[in-house]
């Protein structure tokens, strides 16, 4: 069993390296039950998106879905 | 004639882009008058090549990879000149512990919230603001790192490379990058934004 900070981690290198079979498992598992770490892990592949969407870089605007 | 009405095109196309160029620079290298050195080098190579462009897509695109390479070969003097050495020591300070519990749970004041739907959150000009300025709190390698990472799109093996850091730091770093980021934005922005 992995603690949040732990978690933290494994969710922070996995948009750096592949995870091993046994994190990403022990990853799902403390995402799954952890609302907070869920909350961190979506943050994280938000600002993992920065690069494309930075107002400064990105100029053309997709057009909306609606 | 034909040659200089499309120079003066091209010309006007790049100052265009200029105070976006400058942004980018700015959060990377995060010294003003480098920034404006080196967006004022990526125009230069920009307006020269100008007809190495013609044909591809998105004009701006290929110019922000023209200024990517000028940051990087900034990067490369500054570490040459020695005015720029990673730090270990802006690693180690006591975030985790502010963060995490001894048993290794969140903090009850640190535990993350809801921040919305990704593209309502990019469409937010405050966050923008508030990104911006987290970026410019962060210490200068966890910044540095950072930003080779997610705003230049280099691997970590690529920015071992540039800095002379272990990949496994590069991990270390990036996580600490992450977590400040997403706390400094927290309190920056969604508490800002409820009130």
């Amino acid at each position: 069993m992995i603690m949040c900070q732990r978690a933290t981690e494994l969710m922070s290198q996995r948009l750096d390296r592949p995870l091993s079979w046994l994190e990403r498992v022990s990853l799902r598992l403390h995402l799954s039950m952890c609302g907070a770490c869920s909350q961190c892990n979506r943050q994280f592949d938000l600002l993992h998106q920065v690069g494309e969407r930075h107002p400064a870089v990105n100029t053309h605007k997709k057009p909306s879905m609606k | 004639m034909l040659h200089q009405a499309s120079s003066f095109e091209s010309q006007k196309r790049l100052e265009a882009v200029r105070p976006r160029l400058i942004a980018f620079a700015r959060l990377h290298l995060r010294n003003a008058t480098l920034a404006e050195d080196v967006v004022q080098e990526a125009l230069l190579t920009a307006h020269e090549k100008a007809n190495d462009f013609e044909g591809r897509s998105g004009y701006e695109t290929w110019v922000f990879g023209i200024l990517k390479y000028k940051i990087l070969d900034g990067l490369r003097a500054q570490k040459r000149q020695g005015t720029w050495q990673p730090m270990n020591d802006d690693i180690s300070d006591d975030l985790l512990d502010r963060l995490f519990q001894e048993n290794g749970r969140w903090q009850p004041n640190a535990r993350p919230s809801r921040w919305g739907e990704p593209d309502a959150v990019f469409e937010n000009e405050h966050f923008w603001q508030v990104f911006d300025a987290c970026m410019t709190a962060l210490p200068d390698t966890i910044a540095r790192v950072f930003s080779l990472r997610e705003l230049m799109g280099l691997s970590t093996q690529e920015i071992c490379k540039e800095t002379g850091l272990k990949e496994n730091n590069c991990w270390v770093i990036l996580h600490r990058a992450r977590l400040r980021l997403r706390t400094c934005i927290e309190h920056g922005w969604l508490q800002e934004e409820s009130t």
